[in-house]
Formats: structure tokens, C-alpha cells, sequence
């Protein structure tokens, strides 16, 4: 029984369509996650689950109701704003009430949910504050607070921590996982930092252009990208690109570089028999590359010039040029330090991490 | 001079001297040819509304006799409350003698029903064709801008004739209630703009939360107008105070407004003119927008100048 469905959805503006035959359903006590690029259509896809735009056309259930034509406040939906939206001329507390405005508790209730939701969250001292007397994680704290009072079934988030500071970021991103712990409902999620869809989602949705590129889970989405914008938007440094054709004899498939250099790919988990001359692009993950000469099997070896080399802390990534373009690499830092710019240095790939996809459709073969 | 022996010390005293980047003064500033002439002209423009200020409160105090001398610019010789007396109490409006008061109080019970009247219905209107979802609301805005420009003076026979029908025509109910239909397509477009910037997702969020028009409208829009209501009150009570010809024209003769009065009493034709007793009229009619303005005029500044809605 999915918490949510999009049944064949349709959203114009005007002429112009955003969302055309979407269909996505979503378990009960998912994290979903809506990841894509700015105009993908994924805060369009929240507000239309939210009831804050009408669809065009198709069907939206949650649970077994079919919500479509409800108001959003008889939907059993609570949200959490990007700029938090609390209403400024009410205390925390006032805010946290008006939560509860559609729902008609008895009052002893409702002041049983706010004492409820300021423990959980820890923000009773703040009861009798206005919203600008908060800081930017107090007032996130309060928005969540006025979201999960209502205790329904789903909750929404629209990029809810893309006005904090990195630091808090990470804080909040914990409690925001440990919450849907806790509470076991549905969360739809709408972000486009890949960090969080990785570590909150048990589900991602991929979205560009209004179309949902892959739905699974972060694994599969990080492992398997179902297409090349997939496997290019997720993952820091991005994952390499590079064309080269299949060549199959026998058991035997290898994938020849435009250089002429090859990749034995005969491991890799084709979903059709391999074509002899395909065009393909090669993802190599940055990680999946390791430096130094080992010659054992499955593996590739290069010996590229490097470019150069950039520190991020705890690991450090390694700018070499490989088929006249950049290569990127995840390497220990310490490697990274004893590298000349312009000498060479040899780099293995394992073959058995490549991900192909064809270079015509764009999609994993 | 000193400077060498500071630094001969410092030396002495094996510091490093410091030698002092130069500085510049800022000019003092003396008194120019340009500021002389800026004070000038402030004095003028000063005198210009003072000096017609003063005559007329000097006057209001003087009695006849003195004002016959024709010194207006002297104190008054006896200070006397005679002539406040008389406007507040006695002067004549056409055939009736009861003073200001009548038309003070008049003026009071228009102006009431009349605020709370336009300024509650613009408000409403305000919030909803900014807000919410409202069928037409661009072709209603587009036709409550056109109202704003149309002048009185071309609707008002129009109007007589409404009033007449509803039998309001001639009383104080017929000025409120046309001060306030005057007003609504301002005050609405006044109040749309305002709410106009209220962050969508706020209202987002109360129509997640609440859904209630009204709901929303008292706990969550009202509290956020008050910069917006002061400076529309301001406006209000000036217009309305200030009003002659809605007043004249609505008001018959129980039901006109205190600006009617003082008019009938100065322009009146026979006998000798008395200077104190029209000086004090007119002072008595000019004050309580003045009021207004020193009880409210630094909130009416921050309402004019308050732009944004901050969370």
C-alpha cells in the first residue's frame, strides 16, 4: 500500500508544460527525496502534493484517498517552508497553535502537543519568543515544530536547509533523519544538495526536465545511474565521462578509448548481449582509481600527465589529463603531495566499477 | 617643536619613534556666503506660514475693540476667551445659533463609522484580490483603479439620487457612508500592494495550516498591518475631516459636518464682520487633525517608509 502515488500527472502553465505523464509512488515510511538541478519540477511536483497548485490533469492518492481536488489543509500533509514561513507576529508558541488551526483539538490537547513537540525539539525555552528574535536554526527548529504537531502521515519538506550555515546543515540533517526515525511516517523531501538526498533518503527521485530520470534507492541511484544525467549530476567530483567503442571477441569485451587505449569490461553486467562497434560512454567514479602500478586482471593502466592537485581535507582529488580532457581522482592525501604538476603517474581503474551507457540514448546498457 | 622633543624622549628612552601619518582636519565649519543664503530662504519660508498663524491666534484672543484699531500684530491688551467662547457656543449657522459644537460633534460622528466602514472593508478586499485565489481579481483591480480616478463631482447626482431613495439623504449617516464608498477603490489598492508583498509562503503555510479566509485574515494579516493602517487612518481622518462638499452636499441641514458651519459662519454677509470670533472658528476646526498628526505623526513616518515584511 504506497503513502503516496502521482498518478499520470500533467502540470501546465499556459502553454507551457511543466510535468507531462509523471507517475511515482512512494511506500509508506519512505524518505523520498526529489533531487534535481533548479527548474527540474520538483518544487512543483511538492506544491502540487501539497494541494498549493491544482494539476492539470492525472490523480494524486495519499493512502487510499484520492486528494486531487481537496484543500491542502484537508490533505493530512504538514510542510516545512524553504524560508521557514513563520507567521512574525506570533510567539513560538502562537505559530505552533495556529498548526493545529484546521484541526479542531480541545485545548487541553493542543497544549499537550506544543509541550510535546518543544521537548522533542528542544526548544521550550523559546515558547514566548517572536519568530525575529530566533536565529536561522532556532527558527528551523520551530518550523519543524509546527509541521510534525499535526502528527500526520506525511510530511513535506521544501529545501529546508538551504538558508543555514554548513555547520547547522549537518546538525539539522541528523535530526530531521532521527525525527522520521522516531515518528515512522512518510517524508517527501525536495533538495537539490546531493549530500543530503545520499545521507537522509531511503528513496531518491532524479528529476530534470520535469521527468523523473531514475527512482530508487541512494545506492542504486550512486552505483547504477540509469543515464548519463543520473550519473553526472550525483556524486563530487563528478563521475569522468569518456566515449570509446565496444569491441567484442568471444567471451571477451573491452571498450577502446578514442586514444586507442582499452578497458576490459567482459565483467560488467550487460542488460543485452554487447554489440561489436557500439559507441559508448565510459562513467569512471573518481574513487574507483588507484594509483601505482599492480598488474593484475580486470584492471586498466594509464600512465596520464597530472594537471594538478586540490585538497578538500580529508582526502584530496587529483587533476590529471587523460584523452585531452580532465580526469579526476579521489586519492589519499599524502599521495597527492608528492606529485609533480606535468610529470606522469600511472593509475589503475577497476574495469568491474565502469558504468557504459550508450552514447546515442544516454542510457545504461 | 614638541613633536621633536616627543620624539627625542621616545629615543631617549630607546622606543622606537612613531612618526604619525598625516592627517587631515576636518574643516570647521564657518558661516558662507551659501549657508547665509540657505537660512535665508528657511526664515522666509518660515515667516510665511508663521506670520499668518500668529495673527490669526493673536486675533482669536483680542477683543473687538482692539482688533478695530487695526494693529494686528500687537498682543492682545486683555486676554480674553470671549471670542472661543462664542464660536464653540453661539455663532450662527445659517438660522440657527448653537455654535461649533453642532458641527464638531457632527463632524465626530461621521468621521467614526466612516473609518471603521472603508477602512475594514478595503482591508478585506485588500487581502483577498492579493492573497487569494479570486476569479477576475485582475479585471476587479484594473476597474477599482479606473474608480480611483473618476471625480466626485461627475457621480454625485447619481449618488443624491441613491441616497434619496434609501431615505439616508440629509443625514449624518449618508456623508459616512459616501466618505467611505469614495474612499474604497484607493484604500483597497492601498492595502492590495501592501499585502501584495507578504512572502507566498507564509500564506502557504497558513493555507496548509488553517485554510479559514477569515481565520487567516484576523491571526495572520491583520496583526501584520499595522504600519499600513496607520498611515491609511491618517489619511482617512484628514480627508474626512477636511471634506467640504461631501458634507455640504449629503448633509441637508441636520447633518452637516463642523467644515459646513465654520464656512456659513465666515462667509457670513450682514452686520459687522468679528475677526476673533472667525479666527477662533477656524482655529477650533483645525485642531483635531493636528492632534492626529502629534499623536501619530513618527509611526505615519515608519509606516510610509517601512518597505518590507521580515520574519
Amino acid at each position: 500500500m504506497p503513502a503516496v502515488s502521482f498518478e499520470h500527472i500533467v502540470k501546465r502553465y499556459g502553454t507551457v508544460t511543466v510535468l507531462d505523464d509523471l507517475n511515482l509512488a512512494i511506500e509508506d515510511g519512505d524518505f523520498l527525496v526529489l533531487l534535481g538541478p533548479s527548474g527540474c519540477g520538483k518544487t512543483t511536483l511538492l506544491n502540487l502534493l501539497a494541494g498549493l497548485l491544482e494539476v492539470s490533469d492525472g490523480r494524486i492518492m495519499i493512502g487510499e484517498r484520492d486528494v486531487t481536488e481537496l484543500d491542502p489543509k484537508d490533505r493530512g500533509l504538514a510542510m516545512v517552508f524553504q524560508s521557514y514561513a513563520l507567521y512574525p507576529t506570533k510567539t513560538v508558541r502562537g505559530n505552533l497553535k495556529f498548526g493545529l488551526a484546521a484541526s479542531k483539538l480541545p485545548a487541553e490537547e493542543v497544549e499537550r502537543r506544543i509541550a510535546w513537540v518543544a521537548k522533542m525539539l528542544q526548544i521550550e525555552p523559546l515558547l514566548d519568543r517572536k519568530p525575529a528574535q530566533l536565529s536561522g536554526g532556532q527558527r528551523q527548529r520551530v518550523a519543524i515544530g509546527r509541521a510534525i504537531i499535526k502528527k500526520v502521515d506525511v510530511f513535506l519538506f521544501d529545501e529546508p536547509l538551504s538558508n543555514l550555515d554548513a555547520k547547522l546543515r549537518t546538525e539539522m540533517r541528523l535530526e530531521i533523519k532521527k525525527l522520521h526515525d522516531e515518528l515512522k511516517s512518510t517524508v517527501v523531501y525536495v533538495t537539490h544538495d546531493q549530500i543530503e538526498a545520499m545521507t537522509m533518503a531511503t528513496k531518491i527521485a532524479v528529476m530534470d526536465g520535469g521527468v523523473i530520470q531514475q527512482f530508487g534507492t541512494p545506492d542504486e541511484v550512486y552505483e547504477q545511474p540509469a543515464n548519463l544525467f543520473v550519473a553526472g549530476f550525483i556524486g563530487a567530483p563528478a563521475m569522468n565521462m569518456r566515449s570509446a567503442t565496444l569491441a567484442v571477441k568471444g567471451s571477451k569485451v573491452a571498450a577502446v578509448f578514442q586514444s586507442g587505449a582499452r578497458l576490459d569490461v567482459s565483467d560488467y553486467p550487460f542488460q543485452a548481449p554487447a554489440k561489436d562497434g557500439l559507441p559508448v560512454v565510459i562513467g569512471m567514479r573518481p574513487e574507483h582509481f588507484t594509483l601505482g602500478e599492480a598488474a593484475s586482471d580486470g584492471t586498466a593502466q594509464f600512465s596520464p600527465p597530472v594537471l594538478s592537485a586540490e585538497r578538500t581535507g580529508s582526502d584530496a582529488t587529483l587533476y590529471l589529463t587523460f584523452e585531452d580532457e580532465m580526469l579526476a581522482l579521489r586519492v589519499a592525501p599524502d599521495l597527492a603531495a608528492g606529485l609533480r604538476v606535468g610529470s606522469t603517474v600511472p593509475v589503475q581503474f577497476q574495469a568491474g566499477k565502469a558504468n557504459l551507457f550508450d552514447a546515442q540514448t544516454g542510457r545504461r546498457i | 617643536m614638541s613633536q621633536v622633543s616627543v620624539s627625542e624622549r621616545a629615543a631617549a628612552a630607546g622606543e622606537v619613534p612613531v612618526t604619525r601619518a598625516p592627517y587631515f582636519v576636518r574643516r570647521k565649519k564657518g558661516i558662507t556666503p551659501r549657508s547665509i543664503a540657505v537660512l535665508v530662504f528657511l526664515t522666509i519660508c518660515a515667516l510665511f506660514f508663521c506670520v499668518p498663524l500668529y495673527v490669526v491666534v493673536v486675533t482669536s484672543f483680542k477683543t473687538m475693540d482692539q482688533i478695530r484699531e487695526g494693529a494686528i500684530f500687537t498682543l492682545p491688551h486683555i486676554w480674553t476667551l470671549e471670542a472661543w467662547d462664542h464660536a464653540w457656543n453661539h455663532a450662527c449657522s445659517g438660522i440657527k445659533c448653537d455654535g461649533l459644537k453642532v458641527g464638531f460633534w457632527n463632524s465626530v460622528s461621521i468621521l467614526f463609522p466612516s473609518l471603521i466602514l472603508s477602512i475594514s472593508l478595503a482591508m478585506v478586499t485588500g487581502f483577498a484580490l492579493a492573497l487569494w485565489n479570486v476569479r477576475w481579481a485582475g479585471g476587479f483591480l484594473f476597474l477599482l483603479f479606473i474608480c480611483a480616478f473618476v471625480p466626485f463631482q461627475i457621480i454625485m447626482y447619481p449618488l443624491i439620487v441613491m441616497t434619496t431613495t434609501t431615505k439616508i439623504y440629509g443625514t449624518l449617516w449618508a456623508v459616512a457612508v459616501i466618505h467611505a464608498v469614495l474612499a474604497m477603490p484607493v484604500l483597497t489598492l492601498i492595502f492590495r500592494n501592501y499585502y501584495k508583498d507578504i512572502p507566498t509562503e507564509i500564506m502557504s503555510a497558513a493555507m496548509m495550516d488553517s485554510g479559514s479566509f477569515w481565520r487567516i485574515f484576523f491571526e495572520i494579516i491583520v496583526p501584520m498591518s499595522g504600519n499600513i493602517l496607520i498611515v491609511v487612518l491618517i489619511l482617512q481622518i484628514t480627508n474626512i475631516w477636511n471634506d467640504y462638499l461631501i458634507g455640504v452636499t449629503f448633509g441637508g441641514l441636520t447633518g452637516q459636518p463642523m467644515t459646513v458651519n465654520l464656512a456659513n459662519l465666515i462667509t457670513i454677509s450682514t452686520g459687522t464682520t468679528n475677526y476673533a470670533h472667525n479666527m477662533a472658528a477656524a482655529l477650533l476646526t483645525a485642531i483635531p487633525p493636528l492632534v492626529v498628526y502629534f499623536l501619530v505623526g513618527k509611526l505615519f513616518v515608519q509606516g510610509v517608509t517601512a518597505g518590507a515584511i521580515k520574519g
